[in-house]
């Protein structure tokens, strides 16, 4: 029988490691993502990762202050999504909208 | 009793982050935006949501743990409405579905928008 601190901070270690492999990919989609709302919707992944990865943080260190910092984190991220749309809908016509060229057997690719 | 806590909060965290995961992996792997605000915007939202509920469950003060579901219920509100509001502002800007789409409901909408009636 594991003690319960110890178990805990086992599973602090596995949630930070697929938390930074989760970030990794959510940048992969930022450098590749053709299009500027593909941007805007993994940045708003982005600070759903980070708020993901403060909460953990919150839980390992004990310090209070982090789930402030995670509220304010989330209020920008929202605020800067919103501000975002405002702007892909003030630039109509975008001049490179790539083709599709995904087919059923190889999306994302 | 503190040892009941640490397990719950230890399986919520690897849930939560496990969330997360599935969330990036449909970033990264579905066709196009609309499809993409699926998994960015549920999974991704819940992920964090279960961290920080498993956050309020172990923490030792009545304060913190109010403030951490007061932050789940915040990113329960902001997450539709930011998505909505993307999907809204790239599909009046005339960004495509993906051709595999079977439907657009919103295709009368766009139209009036668009210079070149097809």
């Amino acid at each position: 029988m594991i003690s319960g601190e110890s178990f805990l901070a086992f599973c602090v270690m596995i949630a930070l490691g697929i938390l930074c492999l989760s970030f990794l990919l959510t940048v992969l989609r930022i450098l590749r993502g053709p299009t500027l709302p593909d941007r805007v919707l993994a940045l708003d992944m982005l600070v759903a990762v980070a708020i993901g990865f403060i909460a953990v943080l919150g839980i390992k260190t004990g310090f209070s202050f982090h789930v402030d910092i995670a509220i304010a984190l989330g209020l920008v991220g929202f605020l800067a999504t919103v501000a975002f749309a405002r702007f892909i809908i003030s630039r109509k016509a975008d001049p490179e909208i790539p083709p599709r060229r995904a087919a059923p057997g190889e999306a994302g690719q | 009793m503190s040892v009941l806590i640490d397990y719950v909060a230890g399986i919520l965290i690897v849930i939560g982050a496990l969330f997360t995961l599935t969330a990036s992996i449909g970033l990264l792997r579905l066709p196009d935006l609309y499809t993409r605000m699926h998994a960015a915007s549920k999974a991704g939202t819940l992920g964090s949501c279960v961290v920080l509920i498993a956050l309020a469950v172990q923490a030792h003060d009545f304060a913190i743990a109010t403030r951490a579901l007061a932050g789940v219920a915040f990113f329960l509100l902001t997450a539709p409405i930011s998505a909505h509001l993307l999907a809204k502002a790239a599909h009046s800007a005339g960004y495509r579905l993906w051709q595999g789409s079977v439907r657009d409901d919103m295709a009368d909408a766009a139209q009036p928008r668009q210079t070149t009636q097809s």
